[in-house]
């Protein structure tokens, strides 16, 4: 137990001095870890925890970057306060589709489907809501860079690159008090076995309700700093299916259902694809898709020969 | 309102529903025999199409010759991706599963991108601008030839499952996996062979559809989702399902283009998948399991 908290204390020390020896395009690579980290700690606590596969994450995440978005855009409300009204949302989304899903008994391939069918339905409603500026996207104003500017969520890369990191370091100590907590066991009697978890008086349907509604609610959060972050939502963008299989590759490279697999799988992959990228420019190789096809292969070989991700096997390693 | 109009569109939304009940099959007979979701499914679809636009540009081979080259092609390929990568997936976690083939899928897109560049290809006949004259309507010779196709490989298929003793030893499979072990099939083989088979079928349809549409590496992941689509309407592992899924997007897509705007169509797609997975998800013709 020692040594897991002064390992985590050095990692956390490392991250908070990263920004004093990193470069611009360090830190924005470590903003998108971090960011993946968080998306995947939220996802996992549906999948990982109680067993529920979402294939339409991406759905929070649009959800939640239009709503702060279009707040701050059409009436100039802030982050702060579009953030509440985000996760109201994407909370509502979350309830009526996990209500749906469970009341009918979809479960497995068919829930995962149903997701999909939600996250796609929503993508080309929004293709259609000129409100938010349809298919043609809608950009919030980018100002003042230099200055922290928290009440707008307006800085320079240090800012959002903190930011992040406090809500993965948030993430990750609520998903370690959640699944110790008896919402987190509950989930892992359902996620191994839901009609024993039945048969013991859990009632399943509220338990997976609240699991949709917490990781829809985390899933939001990430969604809104996306939208302040990039300053530019387009629905074929922000909702597609490519941005879900992202949010859930770094848990399930990283392991599973555990606390540290979506960070060192969101670690692992974004530095691989980056890595490649690199890698291919010093060869004077641009050929389009060709990166793709190489992050496909690694895919490949890791969920071949590393069935329950990168994690496990390395905490057993470093006796964690 | 122009009630000729509106047949015409129903029959043409017909006929490609047809095309889109073949790719579907492919899928539906997979999953109800292998128990595993194809994720790569469209993007199979998206390679055929591909291979009958090189074979047309290389040698000018109509698509519908070319259909049986590639199917034959798609067979064997199919047949060694459940023998060499899926077959061991088959005991793993569905997560497990997904992730293989969403790795697949990756694979293939972007190896289109590689050899075919972004730009969208099609293949022109000169058929493609005649068509019957049937009363009032008025039907595309290439979609009227396309949808036959589609039609007599669907009938090649369920005669080969009726009808033949492997097609028997199949669906014995699919029936009662342990069963069909302890009696001697050859399980894993015969999984090989559904993959196969169910690829062989997206060569098909692959074939029939480059003369309907352009086709470009993005066109891939749609076909999935559509293919998705359909086999949940028309019930996942039923094969008449598929056809009736098929035909019933491809009529609700056509109408939607003309009533609403052809950039919504798929959400009305997504709009039924929702409705009948909420009131039938086992699908219109599916049985529950």
């Amino acid at each position: 137990m020692n040594r897991r908290l002064v390992l985590l204390g050095l990692l956390a020390a490392a991250l908070v001095a990263l920004p004093a020896f990193a470069g611009p395009y360090a830190l924005s690579v470590a903003t998108l870890i971090l960011y993946f980290a968080y998306a995947g700690q939220a996802w996992n606590v549906m999948m990982g925890f109680a067993g529920q596969l979402s294939l339409g994450h991406s759905l929070y995440v649009g959800v939640g970057a239009y709503t702060a978005g279009a707040l701050y855009f059409h009436f100039g409300i802030g982050p702060w306060a579009g953030l509440w009204v985000a996760i109201a949302a994407c909370v509502a989304f979350a309830l009526v589709i996990g209500f749906l899903a469970f009341r009918f008994g979809i479960s497995g391939v068919y829930f995962a489907l149903l997701t999909i069918a939600f996250a796609e339905f929503t993508r080309i409603g929004f293709d259609h809501l000129a409100w938010t500026g349809g298919p043609g996207g809608m950009f919030l104003r980018v100002e003042q860079r230099e200055t922290w500017d928290l009440a707008n969520f307006r800085g320079p890369p240090a800012m959002y690159y903190y930011t992040m990191l406090a809500l993965a370091a948030g993430a990750f100590a609520l998903c370690a008090a959640l699944v110790r907590s008896r919402a987190g066991y509950y989930w892992q009697a359902i996620r191994e076995n839901e009609e024993a978890a039945q048969a013991l008086g859990i009632n399943t349907f509220r338990w997976k309700m609240l699991a949709v509604a917490i990781s829809a609610a985390m899933t939001a959060v990430s969604g809104v700093f996306f939208a302040f972050y990039y300053n530019n939502l387009f629905p074929e963008q922000i909702f597609h299916i490519s941005r879900s299989i992202e949010i859930i590759l770094g848990p399930i490279i990283g392991g599973l259902g555990t606390l540290f697999g979506p960070i060192l799988g969101a670690a692992v992959l974004t530095l691989l694809s980056d890595g490649v990228t690199e890698l291919l420019a010093a060869l004077g190789i641009e050929t389009p898709g060709i990166k793709q096809v190489f992050y496909g292969l690694l895919l490949l070989v890791v969920v071949m020969f590393l069935p329950h991700g990168i994690w496990p096997p390395i905490a057993r390693r470093l006796r964690l | 309102m122009d009630w000729t109009l509106v047949a015409n569109v129903v029959a043409a939304g017909l006929l490609t529903g047809l095309v889109y009940g073949l790719m579907a099959l492919g899928l539906s007979v997979i999953f109800g025999v292998v128990r595993v979701v194809n994720f790569a499914h469209g993007e199979m679809m998206t390679v055929a199409m591909y291979a009958a636009v090189a074979l047309f540009a290389a040698w000018k081979w109509d698509p519908f010759l070319a259909m049986l080259p590639v199917a034959l092609a798609f067979f064997f390929l199919g047949y060694l991706l459940q023998a060499g990568l899926i077959n061991p997936f088959i005991t793993r976690p569905e997560h497990s599963q997904f992730m293989l083939l969403v790795a697949v899928a990756i694979i293939m897109v972007n190896a289109l991108l590689m050899s075919f560049g972004p730009d969208a290809r099609n293949v022109q006949v000169d058929y493609q601008l005649e068509s019957f004259e049937a009363g009032p309507l008025l039907l595309d010779k290439a979609r009227a030839y396309a949808a036959g196709a589609a039609l007599a490989a669907a009938a090649a298929l369920f005669a080969f499952f009726r009808y033949t003793l492997t097609g028997k030893a199949i669906r014995a499979c699919a029936d009662n996996w342990l069963g069909a072990k302890v009696i001697g099939l050859d399980v894993k083989r015969l999984y090989a062979l559904t993959f196969g088979l169910g690829s062989a079928c997206v060569a098909v349809a692959g074939c029939a559809m480059v003369l309907l549409v352009d086709v470009s590496p993005p066109l891939g992941p749609y076909y999935t989702l559509l293919a998705f689509v359909i086999v949940i309407v028309g019930g996942l592992g039923s094969m008449g399902g598929a056809l009736l899924g098929g035909v019933l997007i491809g009529v609700s897509e056509a109408l939607a283009g003309l009533f609403i705007t052809p950039s919504a169509k798929s959400m009305f797609s997504f709009g039924l998948l929702i409705l009948v997975l909420l009131l039938r998800p086992q699908g219109l013709l599916g049985r529950r399991a």
